[in-house]
């Protein structure tokens, strides 16, 4: 489960589940581990040795050997997310995620589920904008199972009309959990809506609730039969196998289910060059702590002129990590924040953000700290940065990618996120040598050219008065 | 940093394994956990265990303190989890700023976490790095400055957290739950601090606390990773070897839980946040595995377990349900909870109710009880062992409870002698208990 969050968290652009994905399972149901406060968590040196190739009907396979313990990540990764649905049909890609899990034809729902659950598996599945994901970590004994399961319900879905209404309230509960509960989720929500004025990743992954209220069993089928096809899905194994043998079972399982449909090529609607800088202001009574944020329209990895993103995701580092220049000068010297930052989101297959968030200090305003970061971000445009900053970040990026050695799972959603949204293997593997490569100039240009005020968002977040005393208003 | 990475496209000379094989490799693996484990005792005495490893160049160093918020000095509680957030703000003749620019030249990453019994951390550097790494991490553990500049700056942002959770649910339940079922008892104390305890605390609070918790007499320490026997002795003398032999822990009476009666919390707030308390089991009980196990069939499981397949999957009540067991060193606690909107709470809460009580009436079946075996002993080793910090993080694990070095072996053994009748005369004894119910959220006829 990853949720987007505007915290100074680094991703590596490949790894990065744009927008808030949503997984099938609750995570309040796992017991608290400790937490992993990894300062740094940019994945990127690859696996030992990746094995790529493409079955006959069109499906994408990678491999990657991690022999260290018997366990094996196997994922299916689909090149249609919430970006993709029907107007008035928000929520759709990830409502079908759900379903997915109710049986097939020959399979009945939570038969799957339990041969995870047998070997004492884990399971789950989720949602972004741009790509929905299925996966299991398993030992490689069950592989097999795993492969022809999933491979069974890319094209054998049956939905069963009480289930799936049944489920869509489960969606409605995990909208409340995630969205109507917190108010800085509906703050998000808000921002997101008023950035993009034309391109769809203005409407939650999960759906506007009106709209989830009324998803039917047809408009699942219609999304399923339009995007599920072996020639949409890329195969991801990573983990205590050989990949002759995933090869094989890859031919006899996903390389038996035929083309369903040619989804072409994902053209969504474009973003219009921005003119009008814009402010979001929620009042709501659940709020204790004003907070600021700002977001503005940026090119992904995707998008860009060659080398944009690259210095925007150093330019993060540079003036949002934790010694950056926001929070050195927010909270550190002025003393006008608690809290304050800056992040780049660079995995997107159409637009994505840059943004900036700061808490007011005690006897400080939402005004202060808006104008301290716009001082800021002025100061950046005016004087640039220096080399040093941008060798220090580089450095600093590259080098913690080689943590995501050390995990399995990491390199499966490294390699499973970039490839939906446009990378190539050699994009990855590449990405460290361009990030090294990034100049002041670059980084310099990239700041001047998107963090205008134009191109954005302010958003804020107010204490407001109860809901009673709003009827009565 | 660059690093060489190779792909192939095209088939590689076949040579691969059969299932048969894969399986053998298994059982040779998972077996090789325990038999690679080491102890390792440093000139100085201190004691590791270690797991050596040069597939990843990496080292993960995982390490614990019995003692925890329970340590908080009355009056200042939130002490131990604000050390969390200031161990790393200057140390030695390093001031704040600078120190953690080293941290992030180094690339390391780490973690402080504060729990009721114990405060442990974890650090995950490269190889090539780990004498800078082992140094800063001396440097935290050993000489860490609490200037007033950063120690006030954290405790700010803790008191801007202190406020978000008087709103959120899920904190609020938390908050009822801890002052009811652990009423009484050091556990019931806020650990995270209140508005006013957290104002309180100063570096010489923080500095009191290190002193008394973080010694030798109370420490363990589990390392995986691209390290030798003789480079770790040295790295345990050099970050561990200079604190004190003896902690000065405070005694935490035994856990005496009080269940019965339900708390309701009116808070306006879209979603009733649902929380169940009894009395648990302690980890060293000799019924925990099978306690273990009739707990995976009612709540413990993800995708299957009864709450589940009642609450969620039939009924569309909840995004989530579950149940668990909270081991703490001086009692243990069973818990349950849910979300879901007020019209349906009351029926969310009878559903579970219901079947809390058919678990005690009942136990599981034969079969439930066989697929929570199968479960329960193959998961330990996909959602533990798979990353070098997770197998430090289990070994220890396995020294704090006393598992003994042959745990992940005997393990299976453990969960293989439960037979049915266990499992229904647990079930009983533990469900059969007064249950407390705590909602959080508007009353269902609010509107």
């Amino acid at each position: 489960m990853m949720t987007r969050s505007a915290k100074p968290t680094r991703f590596f652009a490949a790894c990065l589940l744009l927008g808030t994905a949503f997984s099938t399972l609750s995570l309040s149901s796992a017991i608290a581990t400790t937490k992993e406060a990894s300062q740094a968590s940019a994945p990127v040196k690859i696996g030992p040795e990746v094995t790529s190739f493409t079955l006959d009907n069109g499906m994408q396979v990678v491999i990657i050997p991690d022999r260290r313990a018997p366990v094996v990540t196997h994922m299916v990764w689909y090149k249609a997310g919430a970006a993709d649905e029907p107007p008035g049909k928000s929520g759709i890609a990830h409502y079908l995620e759900h379903l997915m899990f109710k049986g097939t034809k020959t399979v009945p729902g939570g038969v799957f589920s339990s041969k995870v659950a047998e070997i004492g598996g884990q399971e789950n599945a989720f949602t972004s904008q741009d790509y929905t994901g299925y996966f299991q970590r398993v030992t490689p004994d069950v592989l097999p199972e795993m492969m022809r399961l999933e491979a069974d319900r890319m094209a054998n879905l049956v939905l069963d009309q009480e289930k799936i209404l049944a489920e869509r309230e489960v969606v409605i509960e995990e909208r409340n959990q995630r969205t109507e509960n917190n108010p800085g989720s509906l703050l998000r929500e808000a921002m997101a809506a008023t950035l993009y004025k034309n391109h769809p990743y203005g409407i939650p992954v999960i759906g506007w609730e009106h709209e989830i209220n009324g998803l039917t069993k047809d408009d699942a089928i219609a999304f399923y039969d339009q995007f599920y096809t072996p020639n949409n899905a890329i195969l991801v194994v990573a983990g205590d196998v050989e990949a002759d043998e995933v090869r094989k079972l890859a031919e006899e399982t996903y390389g038996k289910v035929e083309r369903r449909a040619e989804p072409g090529v994902r053209q969504r609607p474009t973003e219009p060059e921005p003119r009008a800088a814009r402010r979001v202001d929620l009042a709501d009574h659940r709020v204790r702590t004003p907070s600021f944020q700002r977001l503005y329209l940026t090119p992904s990895y995707n998008t860009d002129e060659p080398g944009e993103a690259e210095a925007l995701e150093v330019l993060s580092e540079i003036i949002g990590s934790s010694t950056g220049r926001i929070y050195r000068s927010l909270v550190i010297d002025q003393k006008v924040a608690t809290s304050a930052g800056a992040w780049y989101q660079g995995g997107a297959l159409d637009h994505t953000e840059f943004g900036f968030y700061a808490s007011p200090a005690q006897d400080k305003t939402l005004a202060d700290v808006e104008a301290a970061t716009d001082a800021e971000i002025e100061k950046l445009l005016k004087d640039g940065v220096t080399a040093e900053e941008v060798t220090r970040a580089s450095s600093r990026i590259v080098r913690s990618a080689v943590f995501s050695q050390d995990s399995q799972s990491s390199l499966g959603r490294i390699y499973g996120g970039s490839l939906t949204l446009g990378s190539t293997i050699e994009d990855i593997e590449q990405w460290p040598q361009r990030i090294g490569a990034v100049t002041p100039e670059a980084v310099n240009a990239a700041a001047r050219k998107y963090l205008q005020l134009r191109r954005s968002v302010t958003g804020t977040l107010v204490p407001g008065p109860t809901p009673d005393a709003q009827k009565e208003g | 940093m660059t690093t060489i990475i190779r792909k192939t496209i095209s088939v590689r000379s076949v040579l691969g394994r059969g299932a048969a094989a894969i399986l053998a490799s298994l059982a040779f693996v998972s077996h090789a956990f325990a038999v690679d484990i080491r102890t390792v005792t440093s000139d100085k005495g201190i004691t590791a265990l270690l797991v050596e490893d040069y597939t990843v160049p990496l080292v993960a160093l995982a390490y614990s303190f019995k003692g925890g918020s329970t340590q908080d000095a009355q009056g200042k509680e939130g002490t131990s989890e604000l050390l969390t957030n200031t161990l790393d703000e200057g140390a030695g003749e390093i001031e704040s700023q600078a120190f953690q620019e080293r941290l992030k030249d180094n690339g390391m990453s780490y973690s402080f976490n504060s729990g009721y019994d114990d405060f442990s951390g974890s650090i995950k550097a490269l190889a090539a790095e780990k004498d800078e790494a082992f140094e800063l991490l001396r440097l935290m553990l050993n000489e860490p400055r609490f200037d007033d500049e950063p120690v006030e700056r954290m405790k700010a942002s803790r008191l801007n957290g202190l406020k978000r959770a008087e709103t959120n649910p899920q904190a609020i339940s938390a908050k009822a739950f801890r002052e009811n079922v652990f009423a009484g008892h050091p556990y019931s104390r806020p650990a995270d601090g209140t508005l006013e305890t957290m104002a309180t605390i100063t570096g010489g609070d923080l500095e009191d606390y290190r002193k008394r918790v973080f010694a030798r007499d109370n420490l363990v320490i589990g390392v995986v990773g691209a390290i030798s026997e003789d480079e770790l002795k040295a790295a345990l003398d050099l970050v561990f070897g200079d604190l004190p032999e003896k902690s000065q822990l405070k005694d935490v009476p035994e856990l005496e839980i009080a269940t019965g009666g339900n708390i309701h919390v009116d808070f306006a707030t879209p979603q009733t946040n649902i929380r169940f308390a009894m009395p648990g089991i302690k980890r060293d009980d000799e019924d925990f595995f099978t306690a273990y196990l009739v707990n995976y069939v009612l709540g413990g499981g993800s995708f299957s377990s009864r709450l589940f397949e009642e609450v969620r999957d039939k009924r569309g009540l909840a995004y989530g349900v579950y149940s668990y067991l909270g081991t703490y060193d001086a009692g243990g606690i069973f818990g349950a909870g849910s979300a879901t909107r007020a019209d349906r709470a009351q029926t969310t809460v009878d559903i579970i109710q219901a079947e809390i009580k058919r678990m005690a009436e009942e136990g599981p079946t034969a079969e439930e009880l066989e697929k929570a075996r199968k479960y329960i002993a193959g998961s330990y080793a996909i959602a533990n062992l798979d990353t070098s910090s997770k197998i430090a993080s289990v070994l220890v694990a396995i020294q704090e409870s006393d598992l003994g070095i042959d745990y992940i072996d005997r393990r299976k053994e453990y969960l293989e002698a439960v037979t049915l009748d266990d499992a229904k005369r647990v079930a009983k004894e533990l469900f059969s208990q007064p249950i407390t119910v705590i909602t959080v959220g508007q009353k269902p006829n609010a509107g």
